[in-house]
């Protein structure tokens, strides 16, 4: 009894002795751990969808998270590149090592688009192993259910039977849903967009739209008053029908191009708990299709 | 089977074609990057910097006045294997027209000890206090804190083995302990055999609401001197034992935790030594000696403040206070000085806007109003400084 007290002072409830400690670098592979391990896990989410997952720091919660995880799942690609290794560097915890069966990056089981020919730092935020920002395409999700189900079955052989259950569960639910979500953004097929940062790559590729322009001339530094000027300008030879930025951008380059370029500003989630509704993967993509078209409509 | 064929489609394999046939060879280099910094500086008052009360450690002097380039620092840091990381910071100075080479940290760190344990060995600076592990480039201000200045000469860093611990909970928990050689400031001097410095530090720390990360830290370091050898022109050596304690606390706040428009960080530490053996002025001359027991104590408390994209402002205070007794205060020597230094509270005042168009360079400019000096002689100073790191940036800690 009086060890139970003790560890629940420190914070420990013995729920979480049993369940796999999931820690996500972002809220997308929070969510896929809770459709994957249900009961099994307990996830955390290194980040919101309000903030820039490029600039995170290692602060002491993290850390403290870190230290107890048994599973990491994370993007990859340098997307974390600015506070992964510090956090590993004071977390102490082999079993997020990579190379280990703990240590997931997506990155590794997706195609990746936009791998730059040359790589050099004028270029802005670039990354050389291609553009990070994955989970805008659903199929990449389904890839990266499969390799997050694997990897709990070997994480907590225990439960791995309810992993390969659930996993199949979710691809079932997730196709259907895919299926459903093509057939209602058919219409964006070939719509032009603008995007505030470069974060739709994929999205794009999914949906078969057209990427016109970028607000931000290189990527990760604010768009200057002359650029915006320009791609107003270019507005005009190539119109386009909607500009796009993610739920922790700021708002007012997009804005500005809306207003004197007569286009609807889109917001859209970037991930889950990015705005009201897209509480969980399923409805992060609902809220992002209705978006899109009604912007497009 | 099917796993395998997602792999090759990946970014892993696409990385390689993109990258023509160079990772096959330069895949294993560890990572480099080289910090390029220099300031101008400019000062109302061009007496000898010393703060009366204390003897202060070396490379303790202001920057040069005028243009200068301050120290180059190359950082090459690697995995070695599954269990080992190591990390290398070469700083190149100059040194009385001449360039010298330093290795400011050499050290290997554990990857793969269990329940929360790691060590780290080698040459590195002591995980006490806040700023103490902190890198030049990354200090907020031109110059560290005068506590820092006059206690740690700077920072404290030396050859040995830290071994340290996370608690697993929510909380951070984190406790360390150090055994060093003790060569560096307040330690140092002949005879070091054995351990002549140990360090213990506990850090504690979580989040506060949505936008907000806190730490508190206390820490000790213990040291021994043998003939300490500090001063310019005329030094003083110091034989005897040197405590130092590290209260230290920081927040952190951004709304919603996204710091890339607007962010706040406020931080403070008090510093407290007590030294206590002999005192010799001029050991090379006079050679006067007397028995010493001195209390040294100081703290600072500063805020910047990130008003828009790229662009911060810092203002911060700092003070140093001394009481200390000498058996035989020669007059006219530095024993004279230590002694009669408990009426004066130097103390500095500064304040700095920087301008950081990328993580990879950051330009500065500061104003000080430096009390430092015996009788609070008071010290215009103006800087204009710039950091630079080119190649691959390692991450910084909280």
């Amino acid at each position: 009894m009086k060890r139970l007290l003790l560890l629940a002072l420190l914070g420990i409830s013995p729920a979480t002795w049993a369940a796999v400690n999931v820690f996500a670098c972002e809220p997308e592979w929070a969510a896929l751990a809770t459709e994957i391990g249900g009961d099994d896990v307990t996830p955390y989410s290194a980040t919101t969808a309000l903030q820039d997952p490029h600039k995170i720091q290692a602060r002491p919660s993290l850390i403290a998270a870190y230290r107890r995880a048994d599973l990491l799942i994370c993007t990859g690609a340098d997307l974390e590149l600015g506070w992964l290794p510090a956090l590993a560097q004071k977390g102490n915890n082999p079993k997020l090592r990579d190379g280990s069966p703990g240590h997931l990056e997506v990155c590794r089981f997706v195609t990746m688009l936009e791998v730059p020919e040359t790589v050099d730092r004028s270029q802005g935020d670039v990354h050389p192993y291609g553009n990070p920002h994955i989970q805008t395409d659903p199929r990449n999700i389904l890839a990266a259910a499969k390799e997050l189900a694997h990897r709990l079955a070997q994480v907590d052989p225990a439960h791995a039977a309810n992993y390969t259950q659930r996993l199949e569960d979710f691809q079932q639910r997730w196709q259907s849903a895919m299926d459903d979500w093509e057939a209602r953004a058919a219409p964006l097929k070939g719509v032009g967009a603008i995007s505030s940062h470069n974060g739709f790559p994929y999205l794009y590729h999914w949906l078969g739209m057209r990427r016109l322009n970028t607000l931000e001339s290189t990527p990760g530094v604010p768009p200057s008053a002359g650029h915006l000027q320009s791609v107003l300008a270019g507005l005009k030879t190539e119109p386009a029908r909607m500009v796009i930025y993610a739920a922790y951008q700021n708002e007012r380059p997009a804005q500005w191009l809306s207003e004197h370029g007569q286009i609807p500003a889109v917001k859209l989630p970037f991930t889950v708990g990015g705005v009201k509704g897209a509480d969980d993967l399923f409805s992060l993509f609902d809220v992002t299709i209705t978006r899109l078209l009604e912007a497009a409509s | 089977m099917h796993r395998y064929l997602t792999v090759l489609a990946g970014c892993v394999s696409l990385y390689t074609a993109a990258a023509h046939a160079a990772p096959a060879t330069n895949a294993f280099n560890p990572r480099i990057s080289l910090i390029l910094q220099g300031t101008y500086a400019d000062y109302s008052n061009t007496d000898e910097a010393d703060i009366p009360g204390t003897v202060m450690g070396p490379e303790t002097e202001f920057r040069p006045e005028g243009m200068s380039l301050a120290e180059s620092e190359l950082i090459l840091e690697s995995n070695i294997d599954h269990r080992f990381h190591g990390w290398t910071t070469l700083a190149l100075e100059n040194e009385d027209g001449e360039t010298v080479v330093a290795v400011e940290e050499a050290y290997i760190n554990t990857l793969a000890l269990p329940a929360g344990f790691a060590m780290k060995f080698g040459r590195f600076f002591s995980d006490i206090g806040y700023l103490n592990p902190v890198h030049t480039h990354a200090w907020d201000f031109v110059d560290n804190p005068l506590a820092y200045r006059a206690l740690l000469a700077n920072q404290y860093g030396d050859d040995g083995i830290q071994l340290r611990w996370v608690a697993p909970t929510p909380l951070l928990v984190e406790l360390g302990a150090e055994a060093l050689r003790g060569d560096g400031y307040p330690g140092g001097g002949e005879d070091r055999g054995n351990i002549n410095a140990w360090s213990a530090f506990a850090h504690v720390g979580g989040d506060a609401g949505v936008g907000g990360a806190w730490r508190v830290g206390l820490s000790h370091l213990r040291t021994d001197a043998v003939d300490r050898v500090t001063g310019e022109e005329v030094e003083t050596a110091f034989t005897g034992d040197s405590q130092l304690s590290i209260v230290d606390a920081v927040y952190k706040w951004a709304p919603q935790g996204n710091a890339t428009e607007r962010s706040v960080v406020i931080q403070a530490e008090y510093l407290h030594r007590d030294e206590s053996g002999s005192v010799t002025a001029d050991p090379e001359g006079s050679g006067d000696s007397s028995r010493y027991e001195g209390t040294q104590y100081g703290w600072y408390a500063q805020v910047i403040y990130g008003f828009m994209r790229n662009w911060r402002a810092g203002i911060r205070y700092g003070q140093v206070s001394s009481d200390n007794r000498l058996s035989n205060p020669v007059a006219g020597t530095s024993l004279e000085t230590l002694a009669n230094a408990a009426d004066d509270t130097p103390n500095r005042t500064s304040v700095m806007l920087d301008w950081s168009p990328s993580e990879f360079s950051r330009l500065r400019v500061q104003f000080n109003r430096d009390n430092s000096r015996p009788d609070e002689a008071s010290d215009n100073q103006i800087f204009v400084q710039y950091i630079f790191s080119l190649g691959s940036h390692p991450a910084h800690q909280f």
